[in-house]
């Protein structure tokens, strides 16, 4: 077929010849696993047992990949593979900085820590249909999207965990899931949609789709011709959209709290957060110029957004339709940090998505076991967990006090970054819009707390029994994530040390940049 | 030619708008399935539309003749119509099994996720 001639051609100009180094094979790895498995799983779908026991394994090792992956990166700096050995920007490029590779990991943890709640939460019909494939689908999107560097490939791999989540959300198929499945499923296609338009104008601007060479070419472009203004508030427009910021966030209290808590759990954990993600690769590695343009309007939204998340978990009377709106309100937080675009607002986001995706997730997962043991999600009919069980009152009132942002737990220090972040640069309505949310999110929490454990129970309800035995398995998937809380609130010296790098990464692209192209500057683009 | 082709992807957009701004929710499956159909064209058209040279390299060269078709948008729609495809496959399940189980195709009428009228949070005990 190949003719001859083709020998005559110096490969070494387009090609990538050298194999990759073995733990390079650690940014496929979590796509691989989480591909293997969930193909696995889904031939074994009618086997319960057998299928959890490999999903969970698989789970197990793809956070440790996602470990190997961060050690890695922290130890080497950015690690780049390119698909097809295609010189980059050719091939398509997975590229795993600090940013990536922390989100990976904490996406990683939450899927493991979900799979787990998930053995005694998830009946085995709901397996049958599939919970563990589409857990491990949606993870391996999830991470994926974490670390690709090529902006077609991020819009594939949304598709990917957004076709897996229709997949989740509406497993049971009560009237209520279908739902807010409706409202889920439509408002985030078309938020996809705009990203994959976004898309289509930064390929017809620059010519190519590889975020490294987008980076490069930007500055050149800039006073050039072309919507190049209008591509970034595309992005920001489907992003936000996909992150839940206010006024785009109307999806989320509407279907987060239809489904199986662990499926609530883990969408809380990773779904927002991905749009985040994007946000901050897009406005800090791609198009720097337009975040200090768009700064003030970004800045405007994070506050909008983490108030109307309090206020809006103020009025709710289900447990879990008040986390849905504390994700919302998180999600400002995140943003305020984009808004500021300095070293140390950028790493107080970090720091921030990094909490709030354990935090929320414990949360649900806790939400979820008095939710059980109550017999109601209701406030109006919480009460009397206190005396059945007064360890899980520690344990809500220390996740309580975290996603407030009160010492001595994870959510503390985050905010103390974004308030001097905001203090430094004179955007002091900034800082105060975050200390209210925190306020008011302190109030929503301890008014779940009260009501479900210091209010005696009302007369005519069932006793509330012990947890029992397969209980205890939630509580420890529970019990895990408070740890990682506790431990970061009161240790949070490595963890600052992290988001300190990944700022510094963030605000100087040309790191990034280098690393996708290597010693070959020029190579490619011609 | 691109200009003709942006027109009708403007026109895409339009109708895809219209039909998403629509209560009846089959609507605005059609709607989302149009809109599909017109980022495809968005794509297609930002890539350049040529066609008189085809991007083959032939067997006694190396590198492809000057002014070749743009092959990449083409891999990109394909993958973009296998994506919309899918998920306007599971859409219409969806909002099949929506209008079963709840007896509606009207959006305003759905409410129950989130029921209208829900008693405000309790104020103390």
């Amino acid at each position: 077929m190949a003719s001859a001639k083709k020998s005559d051609v110096n490969l070494e100009n387009a090609m990538v010849m050298a194999d990759p180094a073995l733990a390079d094979w650690l940014v496929a790895a979590p796509l691989i696993l989480g591909f293997i498995f969930g193909a696995i799983c889904l031939m074994q779908r009618k086997n319960v047992l057998l299928q959890t026991r490999i999903a969970l394994f698989g789970l197990l090792l793809m956070l440790i990949a996602d470990i190997g992956l961060f050690i890695n990166v922290w130890q080497n700096g950015t690690v780049v593979m390119t698909m097809g050995r295609w010189l980059p920007p050719f091939g398509i490029t997975f590229a795993a900085d600090m940013l990536g590779a922390t989100f990976a990991l904490v996406a990683g943890i939450v899927g493991l820590a979900g799979g787990i709640y998930a053995l005694s939460d998830v009946d085995s019909t709901s397996r049958r249909y599939g919970f563990y494939p589409f857990l491990l689908l949606m993870l391996a999107g999830v991470t994926t999207a974490f670390l690709t560097g090529d902006i077609f490939n991020l819009y594939v791999w949304f598709e990917v965990l957004l076709i897996s989540s229709f997949g989740l959300i509406v497993l049971g198929s009560e009237r209520r899931q279908l739902d807010g499945a409706i409202k889920y499923a439509f408002l985030n296609l078309v938020a996809t949609t705009l990203f994959l338009i976004g898309v289509a104008y930064l390929y017809g601007v620059f010519g190519t789709l590889n975020m490294a060479d987008i980076a490069r070419k930007a500055p050149a472009l800039q006073e050039a011709e072309g919507p190049h203004f209008a591509i970034a508030i595309m992005f920001l427009f489907a992003f936000a959209m996909k992150a839940a910021a206010f006024p785009l966030n109307a999806w989320l209290p509407a279907s987060y709290h239809t489904p199986r808590i662990a499926v609530s759990a883990v969408f809380a954990g990773l779904l927002t957060k991905v749009g985040v993600y994007a946000l901050l690769r897009i406005f800090l590695t791609m198009f720097p110029a337009d975040r200090d343009e768009l700064g003030a309007v970004i800045a405007i939204i994070a506050a909008l957004t983490m108030l109307v998340g309090a206020l809006g978990a103020l009025a709710q009377t289900d447990i879990r339709r008040v986390l849905g709106y504390l994700v919302i309100s998180g999600i400002g937080l995140m943003l305020a940090g984009l808004a500021l675009g300095s070293e140390t607002g950028i790493s107080g986001s970090i720091f921030y998505a990094a909490h709030s995706m354990i935090v929320m997730t414990a949360l649900y997962l806790l939400a979820g076991i008095i939710g059980r043991l109550m017999g109601t999600f209701d406030l109006h009919k919480a009460g009397g967990l206190y005396q059945a069980s007064p360890w899980l009152g520690a344990l809500c009132l220390v996740l309580a006090f975290s996603v407030s942002g009160l010492p001595p737990f994870s959510g503390l220090w985050p905010k103390v970054l974004l308030v001097k972040g905001s203090i430094d640069v004179g955007a002091w309505w900034l800082a105060a819009a975050i200390i209210v949310s925190g306020f008011l999110t302190t109030i929503a929490m301890v008014r779940v707390f009260s009501f479900s454990f210091w209010r005696t129970r009302a007369e005519g309800l069932v006793e509330i029994g012990p947890i029992s035995r397969e209980g205890r398995i939630k509580l420890y998937a529970a019990l895990g994530l408070t740890a990682l809380t506790v431990i970061a609130g009161v240790y949070p010296e490595p963890f600052i040390q992290v988001s300190d790098r990944v700022a510094f990464e963030l605000t100087h692209p040309q790191t990034y940049i280098d690393a996708v192209f290597g010693g070959n500057q020029e190579g490619g683009g011609q | 030619m691109e200009v003709a082709i942006a027109i009708l992807t403007g026109v895409f957009f339009l109708v895809s708008i219209y039909l998403i701004l629509s209560r009846h929710i089959i609507r605005v499956l059609l709607g989302v399935a149009m809109l599909g159909n017109g980022v495809n064209l968005t794509i297609f058209t930002a890539g350049r539309i040529t066609r008189e040279i085809p991007p083959i390299i032939g067997d006694d060269a190396t590198v492809p003749l000057e002014g070749i078709a743009n092959p990449l948008p083409q891999a990109l729609v394909l993958t973009a119509i296998v994506i919309a495809f899918s998920f306007f496959a599971f859409l219409l399940v969806l909002v099949f099994r929506t209008y079963q189980e709840l007896g509606t195709d009207d959006t305003a009428e759905m409410r129950d996720a989130e029921p209208e009228g829900e008693a405000s949070p309790p104020l103390g005990y």
